[in-house]
C-alpha cells in the first residue's frame, strides 16, 4: 500500500453492472433462441448470426469512427438488440434485409440519441417496424416451421394474419380458430417470426429475469391482464367477429413483446405504478390494432407508441416519498 | 417469529460480520492522546484546562459551547501538552487537546468496579442532567448530544424509546459484542432512558443476523424484570439503523421532512449510547472510551477493541500488526456511510465505531457509464427519492428543482450509488444539491425570523 | 388545369386570411416594450454568461434601460467597447474600466506539491472539497478536478496535464467571473490585465504557518514578509501568513519577485526575463543608502530638516 484511497461513501458496490444485467437478459433469451433454431433449422441460426454480428459491428463502428468515444459494445446491449431483431423477423428474411434492420435499430434508433440509455424507442422494435413497412413481402411471408430435421413446409400466413384475411372473406372467428390447437401455440408449431413460436421458452426466460430481479413482473403482467380483459369483453359481446382471450395471448409475438421488449429498462417507466399504466396502454393498443387496424399484429406498434409517453409517465407516477403526502 | 422492517427501499449488502467472534478487549493506552473539541454535532466545546495542567481520567477538559453541545472529559491521566489545531481524519485542522499519558489515575467518584447497579433513580431530570455531565452523545455515528434528544421541545410527547441494535452496516460488530458481553448494562441503560422519558415503553430492535444477542437480551430483560421492555427482531435490511427507517419499522410512523423523531413520539438511541447512559448515570463514568471494530477480509488480526477517546488511528493499527499490503482504503465506520481516512495520525472521537480495511477490488469504483434508466436507485432509496433525477438537477445546479424533488430528505445512506449498475456517482452529486437546498432553507427561515421580529417592533 | 387553378386560388386565399388573423392576434396581444432593450441586447456579446450579475444579456439590457445610470451595470465580457455602445444608445455616460483577467493563485504543481493520498470519488472539486482537504498536504490549494474549466463558457481555461493546475488563456478570458464562483477553494481572482498584459501576483493562498506550508508545497507563500519589506510602493500586505499584491498600487518593479524565497510571486508578460541577481543587488544598494541616510538623519537635532531630506530622497527615487 503506497497511498490511501479516499472517496465519498459508500465504499462498496453491489455486483450489478450494466453488463451483468444485460448478460442476464441474454441468458433469458437462450431458451427462445434454442427453440427457434430447433423449429426453424439452420437458416434461423444464420438470421441470428447476421443480426447480432451486424448490430455489434455497427455499434462498434459508430462509437469508434463517428462519436470517437470509448466503445460500448462491452455492455452487451447491442447483442440483445441483435437477438431481439432476429427473433422478430421470419427465418426466411435475406441477410441484407436484416442488415438494414440493424442499421435502423442501432444507427438510427439507438446511437443517434446518444447510445445506451438515451434512446426513446426500443431499437429492435424500431428496426423491425422499419422492415415491416419497407419490405412487406419478406416480412409477411411466414413459412411454417420446417424444423431442424423436418421436410420443407408450405408457406402460409401467421394465425393472426390468417384470421384477419378470413374475416375479410366472411368466415367467422370460430371457424378460423378451430384450425389451431392451442397446445401447438404454446409449444411452437406454427408459422410466425422466430420469437413468436415458443411461448413456453419465452415465459421461462421471463421467470428467470424476475427471479434474478433484473426486471419487475408488473409491466408484463399488466399487458397480459389488459389483453385478456379487453379481448374477453369484445369476444363476449361478439364471438363471431372477435378472437378469444387465450388465442390473443398466445399469438402474434405478444409474449415476446411483453416479456422482453416492453420491459427494456431504457424505454419503460421507472416506477411500479408507471409500469402498470404503461402495460395497460400497450395491452389496450395491441387489442385495438388487432381488432380494428389494418395490420394483423399490433404489439410492436403498441409498444413504440407507449415508449413515446414514458417521460410523461415518469413525471406523473412517482414513488411516494418518505414522510410526505 | 415475525420480522419487521421499514416500508420503502433498502438494499441487501452481504453483512460480512467476520469479526463477530472477537470478544471486546481493551486497547493499551497510547503514550499521547489528542482529544478534539468538536466530536459532536453542534457548537465545538471550549477547552477549560491550560497547557501544563495535570488531568485525571474522567476530568472535564472542555465545556459545551452552546445548548447543543457536550462536555468532553480526559480519557487518560497525564499532562496537557498543547491546545492547538490538528488535522482530523479528513485532514481539516480542528482544535485538539494533547495529553501526554502518565499512569492511569481516575477521578474520585467514578465507580470502576464491575458491579451491576440495577436500581433506577426516581428523578427523570436528574438522569438527564447526569447524562449531560457525562458528555454522552449518540454513539451510533451521528454524535448528536443525547441530553438534547432527551429534552423534547414543549408540546411534544415521547411515546416510545427505541434502542437501536440493528447494526445494519456490513462488517461492524461492536454493537453486537456489546449486546452479548454488556447486555445487562445496556438493558439498565435502556431502563434509565425509559425513566428519563417518563416511563414510556421501550423496544430494543435487533436484526435477525444476531440471534445470540436477541436471545441474550431477552434473557436479561426477563432476569432484571423491567416493565414495558421488549426485543423486536428486525429483518436484515440496510439502512434499518437509520433513525427515520427504524421508527417506521418499529412504530409504523413516518417522520416528516425536516422534522425530529419526537414529532411522532419516538426517541431512538444506539446500543452503545445506552451503555454510555448506564455508565454515566449509575457509575459516574463519562464517555472516555468506546468500542471500535477493526476488520476487513484483508486484515488478519480482526478485533473489537475498547479504545480511549483521542487515540491516534496509527496506534490502533500498529497494535494489531499494521496495515496489510493489499489494503488501499481505510474507513472510519462502516462501508456504506463511513468516512475514508485521509490522515492516519487523526485521533479517534466518541463516534468512532470501526476501522475497516478494504482492498482495491472491493472498493475501487468502476468507471461511470450511461444511465440505463433501470430505476434501481429509485427502488433502493429508503426515502422514496429519485436519485437519478436529483443527480441530474444537482449537476445542473438547479437548486430550486432539487428542493422540489426533496434533495434535503436524503439521508446519505448510499443505497443509490451502491445499487447503480452504471456506477454513476449519484450520492456524490446529491450531497452537493442537498447542501445547497439545506442552506437555502436555513436562509429562508432566518429571513422569516428576522421579518417576524421586525414586524413585532 | 381547372384543379390546379383552384388549388392555387384556395391556398392563396387561405394564406392571406390566416396572415390577417395572425396579424390581428399579434396586434391584440402586443406587449409594449421599450425598443431600446432590443437595441442594447443587440450590442451585447450574447454569451448569456451571467458575468454582469444578471441572468443573461436580455436581463442586463432590461436592467440597463431601467437604471438611472450605468454605474452598477457593466458587461465584463464586452468590456469598454460594448459599454460605450450601450451608453450611446441610452444616452448615458460610462466610466471606462481597466480590463480584467482571471488569475490562478496556486502554483502547487505535481512536482512541488506531492500527492499524499489518492482521490477516488466523482471528479468534481466541489464534491472533493466537501469530503476532505484534498489529495495533497495543502488544504488551500487547487484540487485539480477542473470545476473552473467546466464553468468557463469561453474555453479560456484548460488543465495542464503536467502541473495538474488550470491555465488561463488570457486572449479568451473575458473576466466574467464564472470560474471564481465555481472554485470551492477560492484560488481564482480577477485582476487588472495591466499595461500590455504585464502584471504581478502572489500565486498562493496558503494561510498555514511558513514551515507547514513549505512542507506541503515547495512553491507556497510562507508569509515571511520579505516582499512587503522590499516593496517601495506599499503594494504588498501579509495577512494570515500569505502575501497579497494590491494591483492598484503595484508599479511592476518586480523587486518582490526577485526577493521571494519560494518563487510564489509571479510576474507575467514582461518583455525581458527577470535578472534576479541584478535586482537583488539594486535592492541591497538602496537599502544600504537608506540605512546611511537614516543614520545621518538621526544626528541633526532639528526635525524639520530631516523631514525635508526624506522628501528630497523621495523625489530622487521617482
Amino acid at each position: 500500500m503506497s497511498k490511501l484511497l479516499v472517496s465519498p461513501s459508500p465504499h462498496i458496490h453491489s455486483k450489478d453492472s450494466t453488463k451483468s444485467l444485460m448478460l442476464d437478459v441474454v441468458i433469458a433469451l437462450i431458451p427462445a433462441v434454442i427453440c427457434s433454431v430447433v423449429f426453424y433449422g439452420w437458416q434461423e441460426l444464420l438470421v441470428l448470426g447476421v443480426s447480432v454480428a451486424s448490430c455489434v459491428l455497427l455499434e462498434w463502428a459508430i462509437t469508434k469512427y463517428m462519436l470517437k468515444a470509448p466503445s460500448t459494445i462491452g455492455d452487451l446491449s447491442a447483442v440483445i438488440t441483435g437477438i431481439l431483431l432476429a427473433l422478430n423477423v421470419p427465418y426466411t428474411t435475406p441477410w441484407w434485409v436484416i442488415f438494414i434492420g440493424a442499421v435502423v435499430a442501432i444507427g438510427v434508433a439507438k446511437m443517434t440519441f446518444g447510445g445506451i440509455g438515451q434512446n426513446i424507442w426500443n431499437p429492435a422494435l424500431v428496426g423491425r417496424v422499419f422492415l415491416l413497412v419497407s419490405f412487406p413481402t419478406y416480412m409477411t411471408t411466414w413459412n411454417a416451421p420446417k424444423g431442424l430435421f423436418g421436410a420443407d413446409a408450405v408457406s402460409g400466413p401467421t394465425p393472426l394474419g390468417a384470421i384477419q384475411e378470413g374475416l375479410m372473406k366472411g368466415s367467422t372467428v370460430q371457424e378460423l380458430t378451430s384450425a389451431y390447437d392451442y397446445k401447438d401455440l404454446l409449444f411452437a408449431n406454427l408459422g410466425g417470426s422466430a420469437g413468436e413460436v415458443c411461448a413456453l421458452a419465452l415465459l421461462a426466460g421471463f421467470v428467470y429475469l424476475c427471479i434474478r430481479k433484473v426486471i419487475k413482473p408488473w409491466i408484463t403482467l399488466s399487458i397480459f391482464a389488459t389483453v385478456a380483459v379487453t379481448s374477453l369483453i369484445f369476444w363476449g359481446i361478439h364471438p363471431a367477429r372477435f378472437t378469444d382471450p387465450l388465442f390473443n395471448l398466445l399469438t402474434g409475438g405478444l409474449i415476446l413483446g411483453a416479456c422482453f421488449m416492453a420491459t427494456d429498462y431504457v424505454t419503460s417507466p421507472m416506477s411500479v405504478k408507471g409500469g402498470i399504466v404503461f402495460g395497460i396502454g400497450i395491452g389496450f393498443l395491441t387489442m385495438m390494432i388487432r381488432y380494428f387496424g389494418s395490420y394483423p399484429e399490433g404489439v410492436s406498434f403498441a409498444i413504440l407508441i407507449m415508449n413515446s409517453v414514458v417521460p410523461l409517465l415518469n413525471m406523473w407516477f412517482k414513488q411516494k416519498k418518505f414522510g410526505r403526502k | 417469529m415475525s420480522k419487521h422492517t421499514f416500508s420503502i427501499g433498502g438494499v441487501h449488502p452481504h453483512d460480512n460480520k467476520i469479526s463477530r467472534e472477537c470478544a471486546l478487549e481493551p486497547l493499551p493506552i497510547a503514550p499521547v492522546v489528542y482529544i478534539g473539541v468538536s466530536q459532536h454535532i453542534g457548537a465545538p466545546s471550549v477547552p477549560c484546562v491550560a497547557v501544563g495542567d495535570k488531568v485525571k481520567v474522567g476530568q472535564v477538559i472542555a465545556e459545551p459551547g452552546g445548548f447543543v453541545g457536550a462536555f468532553i472529559h480526559s480519557s487518560v491521566s497525564g499532562t496537557v501538552k498543547s491546545i492547538a489545531p490538528r488535522a482530523d481524519l479528513a485532514g481539516r485542522a480542528t482544535t485538539h487537546i494533547e495529553i501526554a499519558v502518565e499512569g492511569d489515575e481516575w477521578l474520585e467518584g467514578i465507580d470502576t468496579s464491575d458491579t451491576l447497579i440495577t436500581a433506577i433513580p426516581d428523578d427523570a431530570k436528574a438522569i438527564v442532567e447526569k447524562i449531560r455531565l457525562g458528555g454522552v452523545v449518540g454513539l451510533g455515528g451521528a454524535t448528536f448530544p443525547t441530553h438534547v434528544k432527551l429534552s423534547p421541545p414543549p408540546g411534544s410527547k415521547c411515546e416510545r424509546v427505541i434502542i437501536n441494535g440493528c447494526e445494519c452496516e456490513p462488517y461492524l460488530t461492536s454493537d453486537f459484542r456489546t449486546l452479548l458481553e454488556k447486555g445487562e448494562q445496556v438493558v439498565v441503560g435502556a431502563a434509565l432512558l425509559q425513566k428519563a422519558m417518563g416511563g414510556v415503553p421501550c423496544t430494543i430492535a435487533i436484526e435477525e443476523n444476531k440471534p445470540e444477542a436477541i436471545a441474550h437480551i431477552r434473557e436479561v430483560i426477563a432476569k432484571l424484570g423491567y416493565k414495558d421492555m421488549d426485543v423486536m427482531v428486525m429483518k436484515m435490511m440496510y439502512p434499518q439503523g437509520g433513525e427515520k427507517q427504524l421508527i417506521d419499522a418499529v412504530m409504523h410512523r413516518q417522520v416528516g421532512s425536516g422534522a425530529l423523531p419526537i414529532s411522532v413520539g419516538a426517541v431512538v438511541q444506539n446500543v452503545a449510547t445506552a451503555l454510555a447512559v448506564y455508565e454515566a448515570v449509575q457509575k459516574n463514568k463519562p464517555v472516555i472510551d468506546n468500542s471500535v471494530t477493526v476488520t476487513g477480509e484483508c486484515f488478519p488480526r480482526q478485533a473489537n477493541l475498547i479504545v480511549r477517546v483521542g487515540t491516534p488511528l496509527q496506534d490502533i493499527i500498529d497494535y494489531l500488526g499494521g496495515i496489510p499490503a493489499d489494503a488501499v482504503k481505510i474507513i472510519s465506520g462502516g462501508p456504506m456511510m463511513g468516512r475514508a481516512v485521509a490522515n492516519l495520525q487523526a485521533a479517534t472521537v466518541k463516534g468512532t465505531g470501526a476501522l475497516l480495511f478494504l482492498t482495491e477490488k472491493q472498493t475501487r469504483r468502476a468507471p461511470e457509464t450511461n444511465c440505463i434508466r433501470c430505476g434501481k436507485c429509485a427502488d433502493a432509496c429508503p426515502m422514496g427519492l429519485e436519485p437519478f433525477l436529483l443527480n441530474k438537477l444537482s449537476k445542473a445546479a438547479d437548486w430550486e428543482a432539487c428542493e422540489a424533488n426533496a434533495a434535503q430528505d436524503c439521508i446519505e445512506c448510499g443505497c443509490c450509488l451502491y445499487s447503480c449498475p452504471a456506477q454513476i456517482p449519484l450520492l456524490d452529486n446529491i450531497r452537493v444539491g442537498k447542501g445547497f437546498v439545506l442552506s437555502a432553507i436555513r436562509a429562508r427561515a432566518a429571513a422569516a425570523k428576522a421579518a417576524a421580529e421586525a414586524a413585532k417592533k | 388545369m381547372n384543379v390546379l387553378i383552384w388549388t392555387i386560388a384556395v391556398v392563396t386565399v387561405l394564406g392571406l386570411v390566416l396572415a390577417l388573423v395572425l396579424y390581428l392576434v399579434a396586434q391584440r396581444f402586443k406587449v409594449e416594450e421599450d425598443p431600446r432593450i432590443d437595441e442594447v441586447e443587440k450590442a451585447m456579446p450574447g454569451a448569456n454568461c451571467g458575468g454582469c450579475g444578471f441572468a443573461g444579456c436580455r436581463a442586463f439590457a432590461e436592467a440597463a434601460v431601467k437604471a438611472p445610470n450605468l454605474d452598477n451595470n457593466y458587461c465584463p465580457v464586452g468590456g469598454n467597447d460594448t459599454m460605450a455602445k450601450v451608453a450611446a444608445i441610452l444616452g448615458y455616460e460610462v466610466q471606462a474600466k481597466a480590463p480584467m483577467v482571471a488569475v490562478i493563485r496556486c502554483n502547487g504543481t505535481c512536482e512541488a506539491r506531492p500527492k499524499v493520498n489518492e482521490y477516488g470519488g466523482y471528479a468534481s472539486c466541489y464534491v472533493k472539497s466537501l469530503l476532505y482537504i484534498g489529495d495533497t498536504a495543502c488544504s488551500f490549494g487547487c484540487l485539480g478536478c477542473g470545476d473552473c474549466v467546466n464553468a468557463c463558457q469561453f474555453g479560456a481555461l484548460s488543465m495542464d496535464p503536467v502541473t495538474g493546475l488550470p491555465v488561463v488563456d488570457q486572449e479568451k478570458c473575458t473576466a466574467c467571473g464564472a470560474c471564481v464562483k465555481a472554485c470551492p477553494k477560492r484560488i481564482i481572482e480577477l485582476r487588472p490585465k495591466g499595461p500590455r498584459g504585464m502584471r504581478m501576483f502572489v500565486s498562493c493562498v496558503n494561510k498555514d504557518k511558513g514551515p507547514v506550508a513549505k512542507k506541503a508545497c515547495a512553491n507556497a507563500c510562507i508569509g515571511c514578509g520579505i516582499c512587503a519589506k522590499t516593496c517601495t510602493h506599499e503594494a504588498i500586505t501579509v495577512e494570515g501568513n500569505v502575501a497579497y499584491i494590491d494591483p492598484a498600487k503595484c508599479k511592476l518593479c518586480r523587486e518582490c519577485e526577485a526577493m521571494c524565497p519560494t518563487g510564489a510571486i509571479h510576474g507575467v508578460n514582461f518583455p525581458k526575463p527577470l535578472d534576479k541577481d541584478a535586482v537583488k543587488e539594486r535592492i541591497k544598494l538602496r537599502q544600504q543608502k537608506a540605512k546611511e541616510a537614516a543614520a545621518a538623519a538621526e544626528k541633526p537635532v532639528i526635525l524639520s530638516e530631516s523631514k525635508e531630506s526624506v522628501k528630497k530622497e523621495d523625489k530622487k527615487d521617482e
